[in-house]
Order: structure tokens, then sequence, then C-alpha cells
């Protein structure tokens, strides 16, 4: 308790540091993994490769992403760019497969009548295609978000300032507090960023949480309205 | 006036879905092409549209040959009426039946106020116009796709199985509409079915096919029942289990017609 008293003045800057590093990888990860799985959807042998490669990547060990980067692309260690690479890497990976599955979820039978009824190719992807694409989308989004916000603090052991920093702060000073603190700060992020998401779902595709029209519905005698329903 | 002359389709697979097909379909009329599922009769109405584009020979509406327009241009003059209603499912009742006029860039609260005249035209609550299309009945989806086929005024209609998938009642009650829109609206329709008794009911032409688009035999309903062609036209409408055949029997001193079931179909009046 002690620790946070004295600490809680850290607290802010390195939330905010946090949803930074994580909200670049995550934006541009989607946006990024839209083409891609697209054409994963639509030709077949660019499915293969691209998802091939998306697993492979996703499989190399985010440390030594982090520490490989640098020297690669001749970027100076323990700068936050690397990781913000890394972490969009990473994300698009895993969404590049959401969005080529988010693709194939679109029903044949709408995206061929949307052509049949006028649509040119462009304006069926952008009107029919994408927008019908969404839900399964949002649903890979999500996987990504809350996956790159925990991510995001390994690069505390590159020195990239996170709420990560308080799990090895916290190691190095055996202060159980301050980890557990990192902790919680980082799950509460992850929680947040994910319910802003459902609700930006809902806002944006409304038509998404329409059930299927049901037959009209009989009034039933049930324990709670026994002798209210008419005979 | 649609034409095709000598039309074929094979598809990469290697499928000759359509031979030499030759038919001249009247304006203002209502021709049905009816077959079995492998008989052509989709294909030949998805190259109306170019939703399908022939091997060989040509298609021509009104005199002026389809394969010098562009595609995306020719749909949008044609309405298109599909099973399963092919709605949009995350756009309103009111802004499907848009749809089209506001692509060919008509504005939206113009295309909304044509989308309501239409539910009115089609039989359809302008209560529902707010609603999603899994919010409504197979029937009502179908009313919805009908006004949408409609919402340009296309000379042409197409109309692709369109009630295939819904219950017998309610499609009874859709094909009373068809006809009751077309001594209204006098389109060119081009339906396909797989029904002949649907095709009997709605068709002024009816075009029997047989696998690769081959036309068994062609006329109006009655040319048709009065004179099957071949056994496999007779066989297709019934007429050899005696499905059509009505007999007389005199009741109350009228005289009723009983069909093949045994069932009375009417009272002869003269």
């Amino acid at each position: 308790m002690n620790w946070l008293v004295n600490n809680y003045e850290s607290i802010l800057p390195l939330l905010l540091n946090h949803l930074r590093l994580s909200v670049i990888p995550i934006a541009v990860g989607f946006v990024v993994s839209i083409p891609l799985g697209w054409l994963a959807w639509r030709f077949k042998l660019t499915r293969g490769v691209l998802l091939t490669l998306a697993g492979l990547l996703y499989t190399i060990p985010s440390l030594a992403l982090f520490t490989i980067l640098p020297p690669l692309l001749g970027l100076p260690y323990l700068s936050e760019t690397p990781v913000i690479i890394a972490l969009t890497i990473y994300a698009l990976a895993i969404m590049a497969r959401s969005a080529a599955d988010a693709f194939g979820s679109v029903d044949a039978g709408v995206r061929q009548s949307a052509t049949a009824v006028g649509y040119s190719a462009w304006q069926s992807f952008w009107q029919v295609e994408l927008p019908l694409a969404g839900p399964v989308l949002l649903a890979g989004l999500r996987v990504v978000a809350v996956s790159t916000i925990a991510l995001v603090t390994v690069g505390a052991l590159v020195g990239v300032k996170s709420l990560g920093y308080y799990f090895t702060d916290g190691y190095q000073r055996h202060i159980l507090f301050e980890v557990l603190t990192g902790l919680v700060l980082t799950m509460a992020l992850a929680l947040v960023i994910d319910a802003l998401l459902v609700l930006l779902g809902r806002l944006a595709l409304p038509w998404a949480r329409m059930r299927p029209a049901r037959l009209p519905r009989v009034p039933v005698a049930m324990p709670h309205n026994i002798g209210k329903v008419a005979a | 006036m649609i034409e095709f002359r000598s039309v074929s389709k094979r598809f990469p697979d290697g499928t000759l879905a359509v031979d030499d097909f030759s038919l001249e379909l009247p304006a203002h009329k209502v021709t049905v092409l009816v077959g079995s599922s492998g008989s052509g009769k989709t294909t030949v109405l998805r190259m109306i549209n170019r939703m399908v584009d022939p091997t060989s020979g040509a298609i021509f509406i009104d005199d002026e040959d389809i394969a010098t327009v562009e595609p995306v241009q020719l749909r949008r003059r044609i309405g298109y009426v599909m099973q399963n209603s092919g709605l949009l499912p995350h756009r309103r009742v009111v802004d499907n039946i848009a749809t089209v006029p506001r692509l060919t860039g008509v504005s939206k609260a113009k295309a909304q106020q044509r989308a309501l005249e239409l539910m009115d035209v089609v039989g359809l609550d302008r209560s529902l116009a707010r609603r999603y299309p899994n919010q409504l009945s197979g029937g009502q989806q179908q009313r919805v796709g009908v006004a949408r086929g409609l919402a340009v005024d296309p000379n042409i209609l197409l109309m692709d199985e369109p009630f295939g998938a819904v219950d017998p009642i309610v499609r009874s009650d859709l094909q009373q509409e068809v006809l009751r829109l077309q001594r209204d609206l006098a389109k060119t329709i081009v339906f396909v079915t797989h029904d002949i008794d649907e095709a009997f009911l709605l068709g002024d032409h009816v075009v029997l096919l047989e696998s690769g688009g081959r036309i068994v035999q062609k006329g109006t309903p009655e040319e048709i029942l009065a004179a099957p062609a071949n056994d496999f036209v007779a066989t297709f409408i019934g007429a050899d289990r005696g499905k059509r055949a009505l007999t007389q029997k005199k009741v109350s001193g009228r005289t009723v017609l009983i069909d093949g079931d045994g069932n009375p179909a009417g009272v002869l009046t003269t």
C-alpha cells in the first residue's frame, strides 16, 4: 500500500503510453488485414500463402522479435518503434485470418443478388461485403485488441514504458503489490477497450443483433401468469 | 422484346448448360421458362442481365445487342427478383427497395418516398419500412424483393424461382399478386420455375425446357394442355396421370367437373 501512495502519480502516464502503444498496432493491423483478408478469401492461392505466413509470424516469440527488429530495420535499441512494428505484425497475423473468414461468412446469395441488381464490384465491396463481414471482423478485432494490450507489457523488458514496467520493477524490487497493480491495470484496460469495441459494434452493426422473424407468439400459461392467459 | 439467337453457354468446367437456344420473348407479356433442375432455365434467365455471358450467339433487347451494353448499367435497368429474396440483411426494408435508384444517383429522400409507394403497390404495410429483412416473414421478404425489382420502373422483370421457398398458401398469395401487378403494369416478365402449375397460372407463354436448354414445347398454357408435344411434356404437365383430365358429373341438375384426384374442380356453366 505504501508503494501505491508513493507511486500513484506514475500510473496515468504509463497507462496512457500503454494505450498509445496498443492502439497503433491494433488500428494498423485491422486496416491492413482487410485487403489481405479479402485477397485470401477471393483467391485460393493467396489464401494458402497468406494464412501460412501469418501463422508462422505469430509463432515468433515477442521478445525475440523486439530484439531482432532494430538491427534488421536499422532502428536504435530500446526505442518503441520496433515494439510497435512487432505488435503490428502480430495483430496482422491474427487479423488477416479473421478477415478472410469474415469475407467468407458473407452469404453467397446476397453477394450474387447485389451483383444482379447492379452493384459494381467496388460498390459491392464497400456497401455489401464489408458491412456484412462486420460481425466476424469485430470478433477478430476484439481478440487482437486484448492480446495486443497484454503483449505491450513485454516491451518493458526492452525498456519501453508501459504498465509492463510495474512487472519488471516490481520483480526486481520484490514488491508483489506493484506487480499486482500492473496486472490489474492491464486487465482493466483490456476490458475497457473490449467493452468499447462491443459498443462500437452495436452502433455500427445494428442489424447484426436482429433475430430472424418468429411465428406469431401464442401466450402460454406459465407459473407467473396462470389464470391470465385468455383461453 | 427479348430475343435469343443461337445462344450457347459452356461453363469453364465443361458443362454445356445451354445449347443453341433461340427464342423470342414478347414485350409486356409473362414468359415462363419451366423445366427440371439442369434444364438450363436459370442460365437462360441470367444471360438476359449478363450475370452469365453466352459462349456463342447473341441476345437482343429491343434490337440492341446486350453484349455491347456495360453489364452494371444493363442490370440497373432490369428488375431482378430471386429465391430467398436476396435482400441485403444490413439494410432496412425501405433502403432495400431504394437500393437501385440510390445506385443510379436518385436522392435519398426521393428514393425512400418511391420505396414507400412501392410498398403499397406490392401490398406491404408501411409500418414494416424500418424493419430489417430477417424481421419479416418469408412471404413479406419476397414482396420486398418484388418491390425492389420494380423500383427503377424497369421494362423487364426477371424472376428466378421467386416463390420456390415459401409455403403453398403464401405462394398462392404471391402468385395472385404478380397477376394483379401485371394487369396494372404490363411489364415484360421472364419467370423461371420448376412448378408447371405456377407456369400455367402465370404464363402468357410457357416454354418447356429439357437439359441443355432444349425447347421441348412452347405456347400458351391452353395450347400445351390441348396438345402435349410428346411423352415428356405429357409427363411433365401430369396429363399422363390423368391429373389434367376433368370428368363431368351431374349434381342437382348442374354439371360439376371432377379432377383426376376425384375432387370437384368447378361447375360447367355453358
